[in-house]
């Protein structure tokens, strides 16, 4: 003790401990903070400071206005749009590529000879760029010479008008009750077509997941649980399915964050229309900014978007885990 | 790769019956297959008068313990035990009756809504057993299910499974590598030995006559002593030398010896069949002088090693005789506790 209390003032200038550590730390964490703040923290703030105030395209003449942009934005009939157009989305993608990628995680676990190259395949799409993707559902889709509807024709079912069929997000609608039926019955083709590309797209990632999450569950439960008399069905309902929830769980978070965010797709299949029917919240940002040039209006958004994943986050969180199972 | 060749057994109804072995010997393949959760390259499997090979698992009516006890981590206690009735359409009434009948057996009735997790390990291997006993199958098969225990509740639970057994009066297939849980349990027990079946036969007689080197070796602790030999004659005198003494073998023994033309042989004695002895007598097999070398104590008893001027030989005494380390010893072994085996294909000579 007296040996640690007389060096420091032996050497003459003496710092509390806490601050010692801390300037020591500094240079290790200045590398992050320069990155962090640069490209999140200073866009983020000025983002906040945006929304409050009111600016020409080009940013300037800045005129304070609060919370008036937000009341704006919130209480406008194309945000309103572009919400609903957002969640059908996330549905349209979330749950279709998780669900196929749990059926190929299941069928490329298998133990079989090769298995190898069929993994390799089921999880190649994780390599291909979203501008790949979407050019590549562009000729798919093409109304005319695109294989999607000769496919339909050869069935004998009609030609679909696949990107430039709104549905129900096009067109006046009386109230809500027949927005409701209208997206039952009168298909958003164009968000179809979006989904569908970024389905393929990240289907491969979620094969990944789970095919990770699946080689976790021990063999013996698949052993015991046959021993116990539980066939194929049984075993992946009463064995897979509950070991697997973790990573589905995880899965739909990454999924969800990954729908709010898809741009390119969008931008080069739909570019939001036909009018706005594919325009998620994302997109209507990027136009708000970078088309019409109202970046206070853009900000708002993009600040609402962030509050609604935190929430969406958060609600995940709390809604699952009680059910979700970790070991 | 042969994980197991040519063995056939046949477990009785209603029978403990132990596979016993170190590992890889091919004990948990033998009880695999018999399970249907692998397949045997050639053989016939019965279960009673069903020839089972084309069974699947899920319909061989069988039920299995296994070592990590493989309860389902996302169920209570109370739907893993019930989780085998549910496969095979039990009403819920009697799925209720069943789980809290056999709770009680196992004395789990307190932890039937708590999940595995929460169980300590005992605990866990009671709710596996349960799992198991709670469909009365035709068999019960069990992988080494109290390897994962602490010495104590190993104990305990031994005992237990005799009066499961007992009550139950079920077919248990029981693997082990452990001899004294094989010795305990076991109604009869099976040595395996790299795929090979070495032996069968209730505890004792695997113990008192083991038919080959190997059996000789892995059953008993301490280990048998063996002392290689060599068959002669001293002054027409028919005798085994070892390197530190010549042992004589009861006249009836010597003449299977003979008869088998053994050119070399491997005297085995048990650490409890040699004493301390004073003088010479010819009753004696065989006396060896040596020195008191390693003295452990269990209490009860000690096992003492004994330096040879060429071996050593291991011996079991009560723990009331004090023997200081490198004090001198003279060790006897009567004639009927001889046991010999043909040092070049290991097997039993003799009855």
């Amino acid at each position: 003790m007296t040996a640690a209390t007389a060096r420091p003032s032996a050497r003459g200038r003496t710092l509390p401990r806490p601050a010692r550590q801390l300037l020591a730390a500094l240079p290790f964490l200045a590398p992050s903070i320069v990155l962090f703040g640069t490209f999140v923290f200073y866009p983020l703030a000025k983002s906040v400071y945006l929304g409050f105030h009111i600016s020409d395209p080009f940013g300037r003449r800045q005129v304070f206005v609060g919370f008036e942009q937000y009341v704006d934005v919130l209480t406008s009939s194309s945000f309103a749009s572009s919400l609903l157009v957002t969640a059908t989305f996330t549905l349209y993608t979330v749950v279709p590529a998780i669900a196929i990628g749990t059926f190929l995680a299941v069928l490329a676990n298998q133990k079989l000879p090769g298995i190898v190259v069929f993994r390799t395949i089921f999880s190649s799409t994780l390599a291909s760029s979203v501008a790949v993707t979407a050019v590549l559902w562009l000729v798919l889709l093409h109304p005319t010479i695109g294989m999607a509807n000769e496919l339909l024709e050869t069935a004998g079912l009609p030609r679909v008008a696949w990107l430039q069929d709104g549905g129900w997000a096009v067109g006046e609608r009386k109230g809500v009750l027949s927005l409701v039926g209208a997206w039952f019955i009168d298909p958003n083709w164009a968000l179809i077509s979006v989904s569908m590309a970024t389905v393929w797209m990240n289907v491969g990632l979620f094969t990944i997941i789970v095919l990770a999450g699946l080689q976790t569950i021990p063999e013996e439960l698949y052993e015991s649980a046959r021993v116990d008399g539980a066939g194929r069905w049984r075993e992946f309902w009463h064995v897979t399915l509950p070991m697997l929830s973790p990573t589905l769980f995880f899965a739909s978070v990454v999924g969800m964050l990954f729908a709010f965010q898809s741009f390119g797709q969008i931008q080069i299949l739909t570019e939001g229309g036909p009018v706005d029917a594919s325009n998620v919240i994302l997109y209507s940002i990027y136009q708000e900014g970078f088309q019409n040039f109202q970046k206070g209006a853009a900000s708002v958004q993009a600040i609402v978007l962030f509050v609604i994943l935190l929430g969406l986050t958060l609600l995940q969180f709390r809604l699952l885990s009680g059910r979700v199972f970790y070991r | 790769m042969l994980a197991l060749s040519a063995l056939t057994l046949e477990v009785r109804d209603g029978e403990f019956f132990v596979l016993l072995g170190p590992s890889g010997c091919g004990k948990t393949t033998a009880l695999r297959i018999a399970a249907g959760l692998e397949e045997p390259s050639e053989g016939s499997i019965y279960i009673g008068d069903r020839l089972v090979n084309e069974v699947p698992a899920k319909d061989r009516d069988l039920a299995m313990v296994f070592q990590s006890y493989a309860l389902y981590p996302h169920l209570s206690v109370y739907d893993n035990v019930a989780f085998g009735l549910r496969m095979r359409k039990y009403s819920r009434s009697e799925i209720d009756r069943l789980v809290r009948e056999t709770a009680a057996t196992l004395g789990i009735q307190e932890l039937l809504r708590r999940r595995p997790a929460a169980l300590s390990g005992g605990q866990q291997q009671r709710v596996a057993l349960g799992r198991a006993i709670v469909r009365r199958p035709q068999a019960f098969l069990m992988d080494e299910p109290l390897s994962n225990l602490d010495a104590k509740m190993r104990v305990q639970m031994r005992a237990e499974l005799v009066r499961l057994h007992r009550e139950l009066r079920g077919t248990f297939i029981y693997v082990t590598h452990d001899q004294v849980e094989a010795m305990t349990m076991g109604e009869r027990v099976a040595v395996l030995h790299q795929g090979l079946l070495q032996q069968v036969g209730t505890p004792q007689e695997v113990y008192d006559r083991p038919a080959n080197l190997f059996v000789a070796e892995f059953i008993g602790s301490p280990a048998m002593n063996l002392l290689e030999a060599e068959p002669v004659r001293v002054d027409g005198q028919p005798g085994l030398r070892t390197a530190d003494a010549f042992v004589r073998p009861l006249a009836a023994l010597w003449a299977v010896l003979e008869a088998a033309g053994a050119r070399s042989a491997v005297v085995g004695i048990r650490p409890e069949h040699l004493a301390p002895q004073e003088g010479e007598n010819a009753e004696f097999a065989a006396c060896f002088e040596g020195q008191v070398d390693l003295v452990e104590s269990l209490g009860s008893e000690q096992h003492v090693t004994v330096a040879l001027p060429r071996g050593s030989l291991v011996l079991r005494l009560p723990a009331a005789r004090r023997l200081p380390i490198g004090s001198p010893l003279r060790l006897a072994v009567a004639p009927v506790h001889l046991q010999l085996f043909d040092a070049e294909t290991g097997r039993r000579i003799g009855p």
